[in-house]
């Protein structure tokens, strides 16, 4: 498998991921499967609901609230989801995947992102570094979820 | 009645690519169960063991989250669109958050 960005899409997730350091950030991939491949037509930032623990909470609860926050969890608004859902319908886009940051901590899906994962999205992940971004990867989970594969990031 | 069903792109794969399926149905839950009894491979992907929705999954009626209405006793009608949208979360290991 491969994921393709045109170089502006992947500048602006990278740019989003710095501006929201110390936070994790997150936001939707939007563009076009066809079999081995995906082609990323749009990014669209969204707010990541960590940021909001009350709702958050409500919507999928933390173990630890005290120790799990913005700074290394990250939610996307399931209405958020709803709303770029529809929009891209329209527009002939399919969510692909989604992406999100990792302050201070390298560009590597945890136990706590696989136990959450979907099959067949691209995870891609930032790793930030004192507010600037380094590396970026994308990853799928295994068919038995066991496990995370990384696929090609590929520049077109 | 027949209602729409929306399915979201990771479980098109278990609906021989459609990506949405009309379902008779006067509810949310009996809307789900005639889905899954249509694609079964869905099953494991929408319901724990208890065959409770799991907490992964949001269920939306047009625009309303089915937590706040009457949950799978949620009524619907005729061109109600359900929407099942996957929970996207994740994070690092846990450490202290001091700052
Ligand atoms: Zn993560």
């Amino acid at each position: 498998m491969a994921i393709n960005f045109r170089p502006e899409e992947l500048e602006n997730v990278r740019a989003h991921a710095a501006r929201d350091y110390p936070s994790e950030c997150c936001g939707i991939l939007l563009g076009h499967a066809d079999g081995e491949s995906k082609e990323v037509s749009e990014v669209v930032p969204l707010r990541n609901l960590r940021h909001d623990p009350g709702r958050a909470q409500e919507l999928l609860p933390v173990e630890d609230p005290s120790r799990e926050s913005e700074r290394n969890r990250f939610l996307i608004d399931p209405q958020d989801q709803l709303r770029v859902e529809k929009d891209s319908r329209q527009r002939g886009l399919d969510v692909l995947g989604y992406y999100h940051s990792h302050p201070d901590h390298p560009a590597r899906p945890s136990n706590y992102d696989r136990e959450h994962a979907w099959p067949w999205y691209s995870y891609v992940i930032l790793s930030v570094e004192r507010a600037e971004a380094k590396d970026v990867t994308s990853w799928v989970l295994s068919n038995d979820r066991s496990r995370f594969e990384q696929e090609d990031l590929k520049m077109r | 009645m027949a209602v729409k069903v929306v399915i979201p792109t990771p479980l098109r794969q278990y609906t021989g690519k459609k990506d949405s399926v009309e379902i008779d149905a006067r509810t949310v839950g009996e809307a789900l169960a005639g889905l899954t009894s249509q694609f079964g491979d869905l099953r494991k992907h929408l319901f724990n063991e208890e065959g409770n929705l799991r907490s992964f999954v949001n269920v939306y009626v047009n625009d309303e989250d089915i937590r706040f209405l009457q949950k799978s006793q949620t009524p619907v009608n005729e061109n109600d669109v359900i929407s099942i949208v996957p929970s996207i979360a994740g994070g690092f290991s846990i450490r202290c958050i001091c700052t």
